[in-house]
């Protein structure tokens, strides 16, 4: 019998020349200085002259084929074939006359597409999978980020807060959805709960033993049947035995909360990049719509809109004012889960007698 | 015409408001698609029960052992078929975009069209680690979707403990602030490791990302294992014509303010038009016929900020390069680390620049996958075994640059310190 043919993957990551917009591609390496003519809209000069705008909107990122045609419908008519994407899921769009930028952008805009995200706005927020297609997720991600947006598309559309706003959301503690001026985390806070009949069928015990980082589980015999323990006072509800031993349940209806982190930065931009920081906790996973946790990212921004000095990023501005004032301005609770007690935590404390009063 | 919809009350709740709706968009493809429609269904069950429930799996496409994340539904009838049945499979397909995302609509729609016929017709544009994520897929269409866009020339991204997909920022295709070729250098690494990439072989993953410049983009240095940031050695450019433009606009308490005032070295001051040091490490230049900015070189920590504020103005210089962090990564299981300065400067443009550039990536990835322990980040590994025996195990020597101080306790044995007062003389004669 005649074996069935097996197609062999071709391997290889190609060479992105043939995607690039002509402009882009004529003055590669060659480019002078931009500046941005409105929200939304970056203006590139290169060295011989040559002119380029790049018309930026907002998507929902998990797009149907439909939407992804529309857009392209979008380029092909408004703009010149080319776009791109950027890590923000936000879409770009190169044209080579100012004359084709206002339709272009009355185009995004009349099908939906917010046109802003440049400069010192709040561009859409780096997310995870979460309900939609991860296997460990503690939320949802594009609906938290949804609701969100419903309320910041404002900051989206304008360039008015002191510098770049970058938001994240991540539906466990691992963040996938990484660093940011205002993270949205999953916080767990009940251990792991056990199903002993499942282990030993699912879990290797010593991998999953050797993932906690506070050395809280232990192998066991639950029934005679081989099992995992953990010690619920050092447990730190992390999550990290649950991937490698799905019985090791963490989620839970009520136990999962979520909390903020600010100040986080990738920039090297003035100060060295920073982690975000622990600012609020115990919200509600409230879904479909997360008014709780919406309306403490929006107390944030508001706050740092108001006191944030040109060019401040959240992190530069905290610097400034200190953590006192960061409280006091936004009327969020410190309590005693903000003071880092994590190996090495104690670089993190007021070592001095700079108090701010 | 697909079978009838799952009533949604939740989900419809993300319908409203002005952001784009993904929820409106999955209700479009229910339409065609009972993929689709089962998958409302699952969502909104996991909108009501407020629980994931899609389990993992093992599948993959021939000749690759990674690049497919299965998904498998956990919602089930008492009699153990899927409650949501044409949803039951959906597995998502990893494919790397072009570097710096770029597309023309004709292979947008070509994408679309082949995840149409093979797939729910939902697209991430694009996942975390840069991939374009074809989510949902039944078992049996994903070999088939994946031979349609690997004809297309798309290629499978990465998962497990192997090589991910990387990222590259727009760089010089269309920023004057990039300081090499990102999209070479992202193609030249990943074609070097395409088998680490396709056939999990490693402790755990390992990630590449390039960024032309400081401002990082890709957000490098916190998220991957071998960041990759453009930066130059000589002087900032300057530009009096747009200097000149951008103070007439902006006025002195703007440039005192948001200039001078934000360097975070104090590299820069105002002078006296004329009045400006003649030293061959200062970048000057007038704003005015009276004023103008002063910036030593040699203080400046090529940060970015001021070229940010000042843009064309201030630019880069020309003899530029690339500095290299290793051990970004995020918090399992030691706590999130940035990565830490491993090559302060690597001139990134002639062919051998390439080379050992491409050598060094050699040996860290060797170095790696000797010496990690399982599911250990490069970060974790350095932070166990300490900087400078990772730097001896690739061969690199040590740097000032790799530090933000020296060590501040004695607790080390330090009885080669002889041998190495010489070999930093030998360093100092060789440079």
């Amino acid at each position: 019998m005649a074996q069935p043919q097996i197609r062999k993957p071709i391997e290889g990551f190609f060479d992105n020349k043939k995607f690039l917009h002509p402009k882009f591609a004529a003055n590669y390496g060659n480019w002078k200085y931009h500046d941005r003519p409105r929200p939304g809209v970056l203006h590139h000069v290169s060295n011989t002259g040559d002119e380029v705008w790049s018309v930026r909107a907002g998507t929902q990122r998990q797009m149907d084929h439909y939407t992804v045609r529309k857009l392209c419908d979008i380029v092909d008519n408004f703009g010149e074939g080319f776009c791109r994407f950027t890590i923000r899921s936000n879409i770009e769009i190169p044209v080579s006359s100012e004359a084709k930028v206002a339709p272009l952008v009355a185009e995004l805009e009349n099908n939906g597409f917010p046109v802003g995200g440049t400069g010192n706005s709040v561009s859409m927020v780096a997310h995870t999978q979460g309900w939609l297609h991860c296997d460990i997720p503690g939320t949802d991600a594009s609906g938290v980020v949804k609701s969100m947006m419903d309320g910041l598309i404002e900051e989206f559309k304008h360039e008015e807060m002191p510098n770049r706003v970058r938001l994240s959301t991540s539906c466990c503690e691992i963040n996938c959805g990484g660093q940011a001026d205002i993270a949205v985390v999953v916080q767990y806070t009940k251990p792991p709960k056990i199903n002993h009949d499942l282990v030993a069928a699912i879990c290797e015990r010593p991998t999953v033993v050797a993932r906690c980082p506070v050395a809280a589980i232990r192998p066991t015999i639950v029934n005679g049947r081989p099992s995992l323990e953990v010690d619920e006072k050092k447990c730190v509800c992390c999550g990290a035995c649950y991937p490698p031993c799905p019985p090791m349940q963490i989620n839970d209806r009520e136990g999962n909360k979520i909390a903020i982190w600010v100040g986080g930065k990738n920039s090297n931009a003035r100060s060295k990049p920073t982690f975000h920081k622990l600012v609020a906790a115990g919200l509600p996973n409230n879904a479909p719509r997360w008014p709780e946790v919406n309306a403490v990212v929006k107390k944030i921004l508001m706050a740092y809109k108001e006191d944030g000095r040109p060019w401040e990023r959240m992190a530069d501005w905290i610097d400034r004012i200190g953590w006192p004032r960061f409280f006091e301005k936004t009327g969020l609770p410190f309590t005693k889960y903000m003071i880092d007690d994590w190996r090495g935590g104690r670089v993190n404390l007021n070592a001095s007698a700079h108090v701010r009063f | 015409m697909a079978k009838p919809m799952h009533d949604t009350p939740n989900l419809d709740e993300l319908e409203k408001g002005p952001w784009p709706s993904f929820v409106t968009g999955l209700k479009r493809l229910a339409k065609e698609n009972d993929m689709a429609v089962d998958l409302l269904g699952q969502l909104e069950h996991s909108y009501q029960t407020r629980l994931g429930h899609w389990k993992g799996g093992t599948l993959g496409v021939v000749g690759y052992g990674g690049g497919v994340i299965p998904r498998f539904s956990e919602i089930k009838n008492p009699d153990g078929s899927y409650r949501f049945p044409d949803a039951g499979e959906f597995h998502t397909l990893r494919i790397m975009p072009p570097a710096g995302m770029h597309y023309d609509t004709g292979t947008l729609r070509q994408l679309c069209d082949v995840w149409q016929k093979h797939g729910s017709g939902l697209i991430a544009l694009h996942g975390q680690s840069g991939d374009i994520m074809f989510q949902g897929a039944s078992s049996e269409n994903v070999q088939k979707a994946f031979d349609e866009f690997n004809e297309m020339g798309f290629d499978l991204g990465g998962a497990g403990p192997a090589l991910r997909t990387s990222a590259s920022c727009i760089g010089a295709a269309r920023c004057e602030q990039s300081c090499y070729d990102e999209a070479r250098t992202h193609h030249l690494v990943i074609n070097k490791f395409l088998d680490e990439l396709h056939r999990p072989a490693l402790p755990y993953k390992f990630k590449f990302k390039f960024s032309g410049c400081p401002n990082d983009c890709m957000n490098s240095i916190q998220r991957s294992d071998f960041a990759t940031i453009g930066t130059w050695r000589d002087n900032i450019r300057t530009d009096e014509a747009l200097a000149k433009k951008w103070f007439a606009k902006h006025g002195m308490n703007e440039l005192v303010n948001d200039v001078i005032g934000m360097c975070p070295t104090r590299a820069i001051q105002i002078k006296d038009a004329g009045a400006v040091a003649k030293d061959g490490h200062v970048s000057s230049v007038n704003v005015s016929d009276t004023q103008a900015l002063e910036i030593d070189n040699k203080s400046c920590v090529r940060c970015m900020h001021c070229i940010n504020v000042m843009t064309g103005a201030l630019q880069v210089g020309k003899d530029k390069g690339v500095t290299i962090l290793i051990g970004g990564k995020s918090v399992l299981k030691i706590g999130a680390t940035m990565g830490s300065v491993i090559v302060p400067f690597m001139p990134l443009n002639t062919d051998e620049d390439y080379e050992n550039y491409l050598d060094l990536a050699q040996r860290v990835m060797d170095f790696f996958a000797e010496n990690a322990l399982e599911h250990e980040r490069t970060g974790e590994m350095i932070e166990r075994i300490g900087l400078a025996n990772f730097l001896e195990g690739i061969e690199v020597d040590i740097d000032p640059n790799m530090i933000n101080r020296p060590r501040m306790n004695p607790y080390t044995n330090m009885v080669g310190w002889d041998e190495e007062v010489a070999k930093a003389e030998a360093r100092k004669a060789a440079a």
